[in-house]
């Protein structure tokens, strides 16, 4: 049994973002970050992992330096970690991201006691859509939004969180699961965990070990096979700075009561 | 469906909208999808279309889409279908759309509509961008659209209307143009999906306006049974049972009133919330909150205004220490009035708000209470 961890290197929007001139992220000046839902999808892999010792495969696609995330999810306790990384990959949607990682998984292999685990969605484009595209790809059955998971042989039961509450959803293994916060609290890397990262492999697949599978074609990769296109990007515009009350006491707190009754809102 | 042909645009015609239903209720998404759908399609001179999924006796519910705009309603039933499910909704959607090929085809980005949307684009090989919170085909309304919420000059505004696909120069005023923020709303982007159909989009709850209800229209509805089949072995998730939340949860998207708390109220949390809840009865409002707030496990997730919550536009939006993140702001930024108290004068929440407070939210939230009280009674 494994656990094959999709994985995803974003730059941090919770801190200050900086944007260029043209409109575009400055994404130099930016510090990255694993994925916070994946980080999750992680720490529920790896607690399988304490629970049965199952093995762990995290895999992500990116530049070359998203390689320092898998070192970092090596010393969370993962047991291997796959880089896809290719030219031909880059300026992918999420149609194109999908067939690619499908692919990836493909070449890792899914067996019969396997689960595919995923974040439920990425804090840089907030899409939602890889997951479930790849489950489609990989013929596998899909839950989303898990907040809790159990496993008992081959049979999975998730609960899968609605705005107004859960459902709760089975299914049997292979399947793929995508996980949000509430699933748990990920784990730190520890010291050890750190040194034994770099002896843990590290594989790179290139456009060369995947180009066989069907998946992966000029027509579904890559700029050239992503079905959406970006028509103009554009910085939203402040709204203008409104008025500052002098002080903050009743007074304050009278006039501002004055100019809402004026202005009939109350 | 074997002629089924995602690139042959030329096949393809109409709006649909994807109706959620849940325990045989409509969903508010399904009336503003609906509206806007009406728009989309009169720009494109099309029918508008719902498709309606649901188990036996969910056609009831399909003429009152017709009463927002809908000419027609494909209504799909089957005991199969009367909870939502995956790979049952998935086989049907995709089977009707690969019949019947509709061009643009909006689902609500709901957490089911963003389980479902995914998994069909992937099987009928087309684009689909996520989460939309703006809409244009005509091209003259989209530029009135960037003019407006965009800081972009004129000159490149005016030369919006090609697009560079595949090196290739195309003409872009009949593609459906879906703008949606990305990197938590510090960058907007419009998508467009010019080689394949059925363009597809989720949209953000509570973003499009509902159009008024007419009786007329709805009596006018065509009501259709499209062919499908669904067996048990198409399905390969069991749901065992759907549990609505037991408190009942917040309304933040209907709210006239709205009165958010943040990190500010650390120091003394139910303190905090307990003011907040005074000022919002007092306006007859809710109560929401940051990010923080949620993530403290000080208020549930039904309570959160931001990037990851809700996107709300009430009257007023009072923000009682909350910083502003740009995540926050892209929630809240297009209320009417926003009122924000905070200790911190450099706090970016009062870049967007029309009237700043300067102060502990502690001291000011009661005063400002009693002196809306003292006001109402003034009138």
């Amino acid at each position: 049994m494994k656990i094959i961890v999709s994985i995803k290197q974003v730059p941090d929007t919770s801190g200050k973002v900086a944007v260029n001139p043209d409109g575009t992220l400055n994404r130099a000046s930016m510090q990255t970050i694993t994925n916070p839902d994946d980080m999750n999808a992680l720490e529920a892999a790896l607690k399988m992992k304490d629970a049965t010792g199952c093995k762990v495969v995290v895999v992500t696609m990116g530049p070359p330096p998203a390689a320092g995330m898998l070192r970092e999810a090596l010393a969370m306790g993962a047991d291997e970690a796959v880089l896809v990384s290719a030219r031909e990959f880059g300026g992918s949607d999420t149609y194109a991201t999908s067939q690619i990682i499908a692919a990836a998984v493909n070449r890792i292999g899914v067996e019969k006691d396997d689960i595919v685990m995923c974040g439920r969605q990425a804090i840089d484009g907030d899409t939602a859509q890889v997951g479930p595209q790849m489950a489609e790809k990989l013929h596998l059955p899909q839950i989303t939004y898990a907040a809790d998971i159990q496993k008992d042989g081959n049979t999975v039961t998730v609960r899968r969180m609605l705005e107004d509450g859960y459902m709760t959803i089975k299914t049997q293994t292979p399947c793929l699961i995508t996980c949000i916060k509430e699933l748990n609290e990920p784990r730190y890397m520890s010291v050890g965990g750190v040194f034994e990262a770099y002896s843990k492999p590290l594989t790179t697949f290139d456009y060369e070990a995947l180009k066989d599978d069907p998946l992966i074609d000029k027509s579904t990769i890559g700029l050239s096979g992503s079905p959406t296109n970006i028509l103009t990007s554009f910085t939203p515009p402040q709204k203008g700075a409104g008025m500052m009350l002098e002080g903050a006491d009743k007074a304050t707190c009278e006039q501002l009561a004055g100019i809402l009754a004026k202005k009939h809102i109350i | 469906m074997s002629n089924f042909n995602s690139a042959d645009i030329a096949a393809f015609k109409d709006v649909w909208v994807f109706c959620e239903q849940r325990e045989g209720k409509l969903m508010p998404t399904d009336f503003e999808l609906i509206s806007k759908g009406r728009d989309l399609a009169n720009e494109l001179g099309v029918d508008l279309c719902g498709l309606l999924l649901g188990g036996e006796g969910i056609e009831a519910a399909a003429k009152e889409l017709g009463g927002y705009g809908a000419d027609k309603v494909l209504v799909c039933q089957d005991p199969l279908l009367a909870v939502y499910n995956t790979d049952a909704y998935t086989k049907v959607i995709c089977d009707v759309i690969e019949d019947k090929k509709p061009e643009a085809f909006l689902i609500g980005a709901t957490n089911i509509g963003r389980d479902l949307a995914p998994r069909c684009a992937a099987r009928l090989h087309t684009g689909l961008c996520a989460d939309c919170t703006h809409l244009d085909v005509e091209m003259s309304t989209y530029k009135d659209f960037l003019r407006e919420a965009s800081t972009l000059p004129e000159d490149k505004i005016e030369k919006v209307g090609t697009a560079m696909v595949l090196g290739e120069k195309r003409d872009v005023s009949r593609d459906l143009k879906m703008t949606r923020p990305a990197f938590g709303g510090h960058l907007m982007a419009s998508i467009i999906c010019p080689r394949f159909r059925p363009c597809m989009a989720t949209v953000r709850p509570g973003v499009m306006k509902k159009n008024a209800f007419d009786q007329a229209k709805a009596d006018a509805c065509v009501i259709e049974k499209p062919a499908f089949t669904l067996s048990k072995e198409d399905i390969h998730t069991e749901v065992t049972e759907v549990v609505k939340a037991a408190k009942k949860l917040v309304d933040l998207i209907g709210a006239d009133f709205i009165v958010s708390v943040g990190r500010g109220i650390s120091k003394d949390v139910e303190g905090g919330i307990k003011l907040a809840e005074e000022l919002a009865a007092e306006l007859g409002g809710v109560v929401g909150g940051s990010r923080a707030t949620i993530d403290s496990g000080w208020l549930s997730a039904d309570h959160q205004v931001g990037q990851t919550g809700k996107t709300v536009h009430p009257k007023v939006y009072i923000a009682l220490g909350i910083s502003g993140a740009i995540q926050h702001k892209a929630g809240m930024q297009d209320s009417e009035c926003i009122i924000a108290v905070n200790k911190n004068d450099t706090a970016p929440i009062f870049e967007i708000a029309d009237y700043g407070i300067c102060g502990d939210l502690f001291k000011v939230t009661p005063m400002l209470t009693e002196a809306i009280r003292a006001a109402k009674a003034a009138k």
